[in-house]
């Protein structure tokens, strides 16, 4: 069913009872012409633009939970394009883009929010470095405004700006950036697939890969075996495990990020804002809730849930930034495993194993990137050569050299 | 999350400072000058940027920094966060390189 107003009137009119299912709940087959292996934001996206740009419509994305229970589901949903270096701003930047046709283009409401992404800082220069950043936003083409402290007091007032330590002196404004309505995106990318005939299979767990004389000729599943000559991994968190299993060994940790919703209050912060002086941000959902969050809890984990000392580190950033944050109640709080890679950046390549395909190192930020991260392993997986826009996400360039360090902390995924 | 240190007794994990995964020999410091050289590239390139990443246990690397300054060997699983045997590593005697045994 497609929707629009007319749909909705309708069910409206017949008490929503005739809504159907939003995508099939198929066996899998014995074999596809392509398999995706993760679905969530990333496993799902590809799916729809292998069908959507290149036509290939034989195609499994096999979730072992179900739809939305990864990181897609936990995430702060925030989106935006302000990265710093070059092999980052272009790719970042097209998924924005596509976010911003998005709703039309899948026929769903992510409710893509452009309320903009506030960056506080606090010295002299710490605005230098954002002037730096803004100017190289500029120069690829993306919006950055930089605000002083007073158009700053205006759009937030309720922020800490004289605090003795660490004053509030200014932010770097990207307008285009919000957030998006995480599970929808999930839902949303799963129903445009299996509309186009994509299988959406939940419940079936990878359990290993296929290879036959270096190249890989399908997985095993919970479900049995399943073929395919093209082979591609989205399993954001549990990279390492599932690579491991065609022998492969990544530049990845595993790590816990945690995230915060209080109780829902009146619209208070006008888009997202992120502190400068520690790790927070923040934002307010629909709903009314403020979502926030802040560090990684820095040790290896696959546990789907942090610890209190990271609980306290976050709200001693958000109090800081904003004392106000004090009179609230924490209504929930959860955890999402990630890919850590080895230089914060992610990894869109061919492996070493022939039709062995691999999109994994989204690290915290690989919400934002969900539309082009699809967009561009489709294109590998449809192609077999890397999108120009994610050349510089190769596998390799932990031995080229050719890193991807916006942070600068080097081969310690835990600062990133 | 606790730790116990052989030293200090359990404290909190934020006084430390996790390293993350112990083990894997560095390649000799000869190596990179090696007529070989591209595999001490690649040894190199595998010491320092690939991990294991194990679910389950793991043999991992915490500075006690906010404590007695030791290094730790610490057995901790990646799925519960519940620590195992934890050991105090010696320090590097006169001119011995440190790092992970
Ligand atoms: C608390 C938190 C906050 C975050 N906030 C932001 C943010 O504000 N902005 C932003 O841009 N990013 C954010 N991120 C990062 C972002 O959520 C992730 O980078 C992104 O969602 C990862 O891609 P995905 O959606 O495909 O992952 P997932 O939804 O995790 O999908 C991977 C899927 O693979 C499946 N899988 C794993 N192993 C197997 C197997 N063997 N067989 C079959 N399936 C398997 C999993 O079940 C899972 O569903 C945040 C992450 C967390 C945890
Ligand atoms: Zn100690």
């Amino acid at each position: 069913m497609r929707y629009s107003i007319f749909s909705l009137l309708a069910q409206a009119a017949t008490g929503h009872r005739g809504w159907p299912p939003m995508w099939r709940n198929p066996e899998p087959r014995r074999a596809y012409e392509a398999i995706v292996v993760g679905g969530g934001g990333h496993g799902l996206a590809t799916a729809y633009y292998l069908a959507r740009k290149h036509g290939l419509t034989d195609v499994a994305v096999l979730e072992k939970g179900w739809i939305g229970g990864g990181n897609v589901g936990r995430n702060t949903t925030i989106i935006r394009s302000n990265y710093l270096l070059p092999g980052n701003i272009p790719f970042y930047e097209h998924s924005l883009k596509l976010w911003e046709g998005l709703e039309r283009d899948i026929n769903y409401n992510a409710m893509v929010s452009q309320r903009g992404v506030l960056n506080l800082f606090h010295s002299d220069a710490q605005r230098d470095a954002f002037v730096r950043r803004g100017n190289a936003m500029r120069v690829h083409g993306v919006d950055a405004v930089l605000l002083d402290a007073r158009e700053l007091r205006r759009l937030a007032p309720f922020l800490e700006m004289d605090d003795a330590r660490f004053p509030i002196r200014g932010a770097l404004l990207q307008p285009r950036g919000g957030t998006v309505r995480h599970d929808a995106v999930a839902w949303g990318y799963a129903r445009a697939a299996d509309r186009l005939g994509v299988d959406v299979i939940q419940n079936c767990e990878v359990t290993g890969i296929r290879v036959e004389r270096g190249a890989v000729t399908g997985v095993e599943s919970s479900r049995g075996f399943i073929a395919a000559r093209r082979v591609g991994l989205a399993c954001a968190g549990h990279s390492s495990r599932v690579a491991a299993m065609a022998g492969l060994r990544l530049p990845i940790e595993s790590h816990v990020l945690q995230a915060f919703v209080s109780e829902a209050i009146k619209p208070l912060i006008p888009g997202v804002i992120t502190y400068g002086a520690g790790h927070f941000y923040v934002s307010q959902s629909d709903k009314g809730g403020l979502v926030f969050g802040g560090d990684i809890d820095g040790y290896n984990s696959y546990a789907q849930r942090g610890n209190l000392a990271t609980v306290e580190d976050v709200v001693e950033g958000g109090l800081a930034m904003m004392p106000s944050l004090g009179r609230l109640r924490l209504l929930r709080s959860w955890g999402g495993v990630m890919d850590m890679s080895m230089d914060g950046s992610p990894i869109i390549d061919r492996t070493e194993v022939e039709g062995l395909y691999l999109n994994a190192g989204w690290c915290y930020g690989g919400f934002k990137a969900t539309p082009a991260s699809g967009w561009c392993f489709a294109h590998l997986l449809a192609t077999g050569g890397s999108h120009p826009l994610a050349a510089a996400y190769r596998l390799d360039r932990f031995l080229s050299g050719e890193l991807i360090d916006e942070k600068g902390q080097g081969p310690h995924p835990n600062r990133h | 999350m606790r730790i116990p240190c052989p030293i200090c007794g359990p404290r909190g994990h934020e006084e430390f400072v996790c390293h993350g995964e112990a083990g894997g020999a560095r390649p000799a410091a000869d190596s990179a000058v090696a007529p070989d050289a591209v595999d001490a590239m690649r040894a190199f390139h595998d010491y320092v940027y690939l991990r294991a990443n194990p679910l389950g246990t793991q043999r991992e690397l915490w500075y006690h920094a906010a404590g007695c300054e030791c290094w730790l060997l610490v057995e901790r699983d990646t799925r519960n966060h519940a620590i195992g045997a934890v050991r105090a590593l010696r320090p590097p005697a006169d001119g011995e390189a440190g790092g992970a045994p």
